[in-house]
């Protein structure tokens, strides 16, 4: 773990990355509480440029609403949905891919199939689908998103499992006679964790993003707002308010800019073997 | 090659029977009894009315049957009708598809082209500043909504500059023909299609790069120099050809990513194409408009993935067809 931390605190990425995430979720957990501003009430008049009043430092959108409080906000619901819906995908994706990979076989060849089809549906035609068939809300967005980018996870453990299957170690413990969801569970998945934790990184800023398109297709869950919707609701006045759609949009590259650099140094923490030339 | 062919045609048309399966238990999940929403569409909600809707559409039938009905449909192009628009939901698509096409195809041509330019010019000054520059960019570029991407193009070409028109196909009432309106057209076009391919060549360039910097540390790159062959030609006939390979492959996982993301360039840009209509269907809750855009999509997709697979086999040089 020690060894982990000095290799992560060695990539400029990865330190990028980290101080990015950790100001995020600071702003998403203690932002509601430091700038209790509504994000849905009128607070001064509509259209009011940013830099002109300390109370309201980025502005107003057409409804006079506070964009500095809707981003303060936004960021829960951003980061909340990234998170809930990679922890759902990993939740789907890893067993159907150490079955696969482990019993292998007819069951290897059904489950991939079935990865496979999901896999080639248009990922982000089908969560819009599922969001309108399913009525817009926090958990039907979590779902489509977690829908959608599960197959990748189960293709990767399922390569990490088929190679680790045939070690001596997991022999072994076959020999010893325990059972398969045991040598799953404790011998195999440890040890096939670290791709897995890279992935749900790079996995946590695609829902993100996924989650702004939704929202700014005016998919959002009414009742949260988020920087999508921000966007979204500041597209038609952009002419004369650009501030409106400039700030949360900012606010999105950066958190999904953070998550990619974590990525890319976990990567060159967990398997120094693939890192990049010239580090 | 054929066999190749075939084999892979077979499989496509099972993949797209399964997702025109999945898409009728999608309907079913939709709210609302479908022939009292058709009926409420309609502008008529008697009893007699819902009743003859159910027996047109087979909606009385049981499921099975019904399933059989819609796959019927769909094979024989038949996919529904759109109440709102009032027309049928395969020609509604079929108008529009061009649109879309020459969207998505220009935006994929462009982010190829510059995606494997940059990253060849970042791996062949690998830790120079220019690697760096680039790196960075693609990263940024990465990291952006395409939406938002959309819409900062619009503020600064549009409004700020004045140089692009903001939306749309091409100039309302201009009645242009001949070159005059493909010039128009592709006026239009640049916009939306920069916007699309910015976030594919990003992932384009990162990935040639990585690729050939892999490539080149392999042993036949050291016997081609041993060979005593110039710089460029290894570069470009053993290092780059194989360094492509990854990148095809990675165009083929990526096309539902762009057909997803021609969605919402169209709807930010107007640009009348499936996308847009994607989001009209949208806003107006016309579910068989939706799911027959959305059957459209997975179409495309596995066509693409059927291109990507024939054009890496023929780059792959390892690879070789018995002809």
């Amino acid at each position: 773990m020690k060894q982990f931390w000095k290799s992560m605190l060695k990539s400029p990425s990865g330190v990028i990355g980290l101080v990015i995430l950790v100001l995020a979720i600071s702003v998403a957990v203690f932002g509601p509480m430091l700038f209790p501003n509504s994000p849905w009430r009128m607070v001064q008049r509509p259209f009011l440029p940013p830099f002109t009043l300390s109370t309201v430092p980025l502005g107003t959108d057409a409804l006079g609403r506070d964009v500095f409080a809707g981003m303060i906000f936004g960021a829960r619901v951003s980061l909340l949905v990234g998170l809930v819906s990679t922890l759902v995908a990993l939740i789907v994706g890893m067993p159907i891919g150490a079955v696969a990979g482990y019993f292998g076989g007819r069951v290897d060849d059904a489950l991939m199939r079935f990865t496979e089809f999901f896999q080639t549906i248009p990922s982000f035609a089908l969560a819009i689908v599922l969001v309108a068939i399913l009525q817009p809300s926090i958990y039907s967005i979590v779902t489509s998103i977690a829908l959608v980018s599960w197959p990748p996870v189960a293709r990767l453990v399922r390569g990490e499992v088929l190679s680790l299957r045939t070690r001596e170690y997991v022999q072994a413990a076959v020999v010893t006679g325990q059972s398969h969801t045991w040598i799953i569970l404790r011998e195999i998945l440890p040890n096939a964790l670290s791709p897995v934790i890279v992935l749900a990184s790079l996995m946590v800023a695609t829902a993100i993003l996924l989650e702004s398109s939704l929202s700014f297709l005016g998919l959002g869950d009414p009742n949260l707002i988020s920087w999508g919707y921000m966007v979204g609701a500041g597209r038609t006045v952009i002419r004369q308010a650009w501030w409106i759609t400039v700030f949360p949009g900012v606010a999105i590259l950066i958190s999904v800019l953070g998550l990619n650099l974590i990525g890319e140094g976990l990567n060159d923490a967990l398997n120094p073997r693939l890192s990049r030339e010239g580090r | 090659m054929l066999s190749f062919v075939a084999q892979r045609v077979l499989k496509g048309v099972i993949v797209l029977l399964a997702i025109v399966v999945l898409n009728f238990f999608l309907i079913r999940l939709a709210p609302g009894d479908p022939a009292v929403v058709m009926a409420g569409e309609a502008g008529a909600s008697d009893q007699v009315f819902v009743k003859q809707l159910r027996e047109k559409f087979g909606l009385d039938k049981p499921l099975p049957e019904q399933l059989f009905i819609y796959v019927k449909g769909v094979v024989t192009l038949d996919l529904g009708f759109s109440f709102r628009q009032q027309a049928p939901v395969a020609k509604l698509i079929g108008e529009r598809l061009p649109a879309t096409l020459l969207l998505t195809l220009t935006a994929f041509a462009i982010s190829l082209a510059l995606g494997i330019l940059f990253g060849t010019f970042a791996a062949r000054f690998a830790g120079t500043f220019l690697d760096t520059a680039i790196t960075v960019f693609a990263l940024i570029f990465y990291a952006m909504p395409l939406f938002w991407v959309a819409l900062m193009g619009i503020l600064l070409f549009s409004v700020t500059m004045d140089w692009l028109p903001s939306f749309g196909y091409e100039t309302v009432g201009a009645n242009l023909t001949g070159l005059a309106h493909a010039v128009d057209v592709a006026k239009h076009l640049i916009m939306p299609a920069m916007t699309l391919g910015l976030f594919f060549m990003a992932t384009y360039t990162r990935m040639t790069r990585a690729s050939m910097l892999e490539v080149k540390r392999l042993d036949f790159v050291k016997t081609a120099r041993a060979k005593g062959l110039s710089d460029a030609v290894i570069q470009r006939r053993h290092v780059l050809r194989n360094a492509l390979l990854p990148v095809v492959t990675l165009a083929g996982v990526h096309s539902g990513t762009l057909i997803g993301g021609a969605v919402i360039t169209e709807t930010v840009f107007a640009w009348p194409g499936i996308g847009r209509l994607m989001y009209d269907a949208l806003l107006q809750r016309d579910y068989n408009l939706l799911l027959g855009v959305f059957v459209i999509c997975s179409a495309m997709v596995l066509i693409f993935n059927l291109i990507t697979d024939l054009v890496y086999r023929l780059v792959d040089p390892r690879i070789e067809f018995a002809s």
